[in-house]
């Protein structure tokens, strides 16, 4: 088992420098010079070269992106170019805020996903299954900015029983948090329910109902179990979705998360700020799919005498 | 009657069938037979006969869209196992009848150790704690001839072979000690050298504990090794039942012989396998006469007409077949008149 | 789709690589028919097809047109869904939208998948050192949460429709990757492909003429399916104002503008996102029928 979290935690390394090596040289896809766009309009020639020495943007590029490598490794995300703090700064003052987010929408996934799942699975093809998973079917195709904004106008509008914007109690977490763990749900209970019906169908159910185990017990003590393995790989890739959703959902919801400020940074033409913030984002869904690997690794040790 | 002879399970007329979308399916039409105390009943049939549709049915195990026990009766120490409730029939199951399967490869569950799988039908029926079960589980195991159990109790399926999986199964069916154990093809699917052995544990066990075993089975080996009485089933009934020596010295049922003459046999030179003609009839599409008659070399008009009922003859032999009947004599009189 | 073949005459594997198309193609076509919901699908993408080239004959109002006498009227007789903010037609612009989303949705789903499958073919069917490169490639990709990527590029590349088109096929690339490389793998392993190859046949003709028209089923449902995300996503950055710019009739860039005006004329943003709801359920319906269809174990 150690073995594999460390050969797991080698395999991140390279993954990790090809993010950053993709980031750094996406920002070079800038249109015109990076030099003459911080100087700014008008600045002599003296001034933009003075600039580009200083930064040194006149190093070769592959220089240039191991500088940046070691600066990211040391913690410097690059400065804002609109208000000269340090990104890493914002980033840990938003950070927190997405990742409460995050938290509160992964476990609407989770819950309401597998719930779902199952209680379509159990009755297969019946009128509860059929409703659900059109649900579900809906889940997938509303954009998440699109019923985010519906259900702002029905219950803090129409309804005023939520608060329209803001992040100070719980309840402002409510509408967020569903719209960002809707469609991830929806995805983990198609997911979950085709599980538990594959799994329904094994021979060693069968061999359960003939020793005389209560339905309950065979479907959560014996099902489930098996069920839940290829599920725990899906909420992980959804993680991701779900951070990449917080982009839309903190606009949307006025929160002040790392989503919004990317947003915000690209409108400003804030680019080391989106940078910092597409990486440090990136950095934690591969430490995430870290976790979840590790995890499923621990549930299914089947791999491992393969 | 002795005790020891006394019937346990006695099934009369049972019909089950599958309603599909492709038609009615009548898998099982009309089985009887009964199982005494001590006694191994072998049921034999080539795939898609029906024998592991009766199985299941006496359990209640057939999935309820589309299968249906559509007929017939199922009695077990008084009761007809058909009409009971689904809470009483739980406590039937793993409990006073047993069932194991064809595969163990695949009907363990893969994610819980075996001990527990045992452990956990003890706590169930006998009402044994957890610690108590435990101990039970493994002392099964070790009945059961599975070296180390202690260890062995913690692992799950994948850590065993084919041979002990099996074992695991028998361990598992026979922990509260069941008065009938069905056995679904036990050893099909292991090597040669432990089917001998498992057929052997479970002769064994079925004296100490002193249980029927139905023994479903494709292989004539087996039949001759293990069963005292035979039903041969084909198309959803039964064909012949008798006794396992009349079966193989004196086959009545032209399928039985057809059987029987498909075995290779040692001591002759052969140049091919005898089969038989044709192929079994869709239990969708059952045809109204002896299900048998357009394979058998036998055939007359009046087997097609009419389907024959399971007799028994004046040797303890019931055998489903026109040409033991008084109508045929008849019917091979009128011919040899108009010839 | 396993192929018996006999090596010794050549004759017979050029017959049996032939004869399983045509039967499979009508196979799957009864099959497809008979999934229902697979047809609504398929309905609702030809519909929204449909409208999105006769826009200009179906769309009773230019879309562009700004009539501020008119602004912010609620749906009526003259104006079936309202008129926004700038007095134009919802119905015209959701109209002639539909040629937009369609067109980068299309677009973006052939560079993706053209760029992917070039990679999982090369890397499922080379192996060794080629795959594992490209696969890491990939894996960096996907090391990406969500739309970040395409957010990261269009911050570098300016906002615009086609930039849109570029980021969001650019992420679309390495799922098309993998898919495209399990199968050739799969499809390798058959014992027909060593069988042309004792034939002479080169690496470029195996690749394109035996192994890509048998992992087709897959790419094809990938592919529907890709086309509902990118739809989704394409209108989501235009929501953000990184994509189609006012006043394009961009059904993201209609919600961005409708929020606005949730409270007193909720039906610019209503319009818009159930145009983008229906079409997505269209592709998200017909690729689920497509996948059943596809699915081995549901032919008898």
């Amino acid at each position: 088992m150690m073995m594999f979290i460390f050969r797991r935690l080698i395999q991140t390394i390279p993954v990790v420098i090809g993010v950053t090596f993709v980031v750094f040289f996406i920002m070079q896809l800038v249109p015109g010079d990076p030099a003459v766009l911080l100087a700014g309009e008008g600045a002599s020639k003296e001034t933009v070269n003075a600039i580009r020495e200083q930064l040194g943007l006149n190093r070769p590029l592959l220089v240039q992106y191991f500088d940046y490598l070691l600066n990211v490794f040391q913690g410097d995300f690059g400065t804002s170019l609109k208000n000269s703090q340090p990104v890493l700064d914002e980033i840990m003052v938003r950070l927190p805020i997405t990742m409460e987010l995050a938290f509160f929408s992964i476990i609407i996934t989770i819950v309401l996903g597998m719930a779902a799942g199952i209680i379509s699975a159990v009755k297969p093809y019946s009128l509860t299954d059929t409703s659900v998973m059109l649900v579900a079917l809906l889940g997938i195709s509303l954009p998440s900015f699109w019923f985010g904004l519906m259900m702002m106008y029905f219950f803090s509008v129409k309804l005023q029983i939520l608060p329209v914007a803001g992040w100070d109690s719980i309840l402002h977490v409510i509408l967020p948090a569903l719209t960002l763990g809707a469609g991830g749900a929806a995805i983990v209970a198609r997911m979950t329910r085709s599980s538990m019906l594959e799994v329904i169908r094994q021979d060693y159910i069968r061999t359960a109902r003939a020793k005389g185990l209560r339905e309950h017990v065979i479907i959560y003590k014996h099902a489930l179990r098996n069920a839940l393995i290829p599920v725990i790989t899906v909420v992980g890739l959804q993680f991701g979705a779900l951070l990449g959703g917080t982009v839309l959902v903190e606009s949307i919801f006025a929160i002040n998360g790392l989503g919004r400020m990317i947003v915000d940074a690209i409108r400003m033409r804030d680019l080391p700020v989106v940078q910092g913030g597409v990486l440090a984002a990136s950095l934690i869904f591969v430490i995430v799919n870290l976790f979840v690997d590790v995890f499923y690794r621990f549930f299914n040790k089947r791999i491992e005498l393969n | 009657m002795s005790e020891k002879n006394s019937p346990i399970l006695e099934v009369k007329g049972l019909k089950t069938h599958f309603f599909t979308k492709h038609g009615v399916s009548k898998a099982v039409d009309g089985i009887d037979f009964t199982l005494r105390k001590g006694e191994t009943l072998g049921i034999v049939g080539e795939s898609g006969c029906g024998k592991s549709i009766t199985s299941l049915s006496i359990l209640r195990l057939i999935p309820s869209p589309p299968g249906k026990i559509a007929g017939g009766q199922v009695l077990y120490k008084g009761k007809d196992l058909v009409t009971l409730s689904e809470d009483e029939m739980r406590k039937i199951r793993g409990n006073e009848i047993s069932m194991i399967f064809q595969e163990p490869m695949t009907s363990l569950n893969p994610v819980i150790p075996v001990g527990e799988q045992i452990a956990e039908a003890l706590r169930l029926h006998q009402g044994m704690r957890k610690k108590e079960a435990w101990i039970k589980a493994v002392e099964m195991l070790r009945l059961v001839g599975i070296p180390s159990p202690e260890k062995r109790a913690k692992q799950e399926p994948f850590q065993l072979s084919g041979g002990m999986r099996q074992r695991v199964m028998i361990a598992m069916a026979l922990a509260c000690t069941p008065e009938v154990l069905i056995a679904d093809e036990p050893t099909t699917a292991l090597d040669v050298t432990i089917q001998a052995q498992i057929l052997e544990l479970i002769k064994d066990l079925q004296k100490k504990i002193g249980m029927g075993v139905i023994m479903i089975t494709h292989d004539l080996g087996v039949v001759s090794e293990t069963c005292d009485k035979v039903a041969v089933m084909y198309a959803g009934n039964i064909i012949e039942h008798a006794p396992t020596e009349k079966i193989f010295t004196n086959p009545k049922h032209p399928y039985t012989q057809g059987l029987l003459n498909s075995l290779p046999k040692i001591h002759e030179d052969q140049e091919e396998l005898q089969t038989i003609e044709g192929s079994v009839p869709s239990p969708y599409n059952l045809p109204a006469g002896c299900r048998f008659a357009s394979r058998c070399p036998h055939q007359k008009p009046l087997c097609h007409l009419q389907k024959p009922d399971l007799i028994e003859q004046n040797d303890g032999v019931k055998v489903r077949c026109w040409m033991y009947t008084d109508e045929w004599t008849k019917h091979t009189e009128k011919e040899g008149a108009v010839k | 789709m396993p192929v018996e073949v006999n090596t010794e005459k050549s004759i017979v594997i050029t017959q049996t690589i032939n004869l399983p198309k045509r039967s499979k193609f009508k196979d799957f076509l009864s099959i497809l028919m008979v999934n229902k919901a697979a047809m609504v699908g398929a309905m609702i993408i030809l519909f929204y097809i449909f409208i999105g080239l006769f826009a200009p004959l179906l769309a009773p109002y230019n879309p562009y047109e700004i009539i501020l006498e008119d602004k912010l009227l609620p749906p009526s007789i003259d104006h079936w869904m309202g008129t926004d903010d700038k007095g134009r037609d919802i119905l015209s612009r959701i109209l002639y939208g539909s040629r937009l989303s369609m067109g980068v949705g299309f677009a973006a789903v052939a560079f993706g998948s053209f760029f992917g499958i070039i990679f999982g073919l090369v890397a499922g069917y080379y192996g060794k050192w080629v795959d594992s490169l490209i696969m890491r490639m990939m894996d960096v990709m996907l090391a990406f949460p969500g739309i970040l990527l395409a957010l990261a590029i269009i911050s570098a590349l300016g906002p615009g429709l086609m930039n849109v088109t570029i980021a969001v096929g650019a992420f679309s690339v390495p799922l098309f990757a993998r898919i495209v490389r399990g199968s050739t793998l799969e499809v390798k392993r058959l014992e027909y492909i060593d069988a042309i190859r004792s034939l002479g046949a080169n690496d470029f003709t195996i690749i394109f003429k035996h192994i890509l028209p048998n992992i087709l089923s897959p790419i094809i449902v990938q592919g529907t399916l890709r086309l509902a995300t990118a739809i989704l996503s394409a209108a989501g950055l235009s929501f953000l104002g990184l994509g189609a710019q006012p006043p394009s009739p961009e059904w993201g860039t209609m919600l961005s503008n409708g929020r606005d005006f949730l409270f007193s004329a909720p039906y610019i943003a209503i319009f818009p996102g159930l145009a983008i709801s229906i079409l997505v359920l269209g592709f998200n319906i017909f690729g689920d029928g497509l996948r059943d269809a596809f699915d081995p174990r549901m032919k008898k």
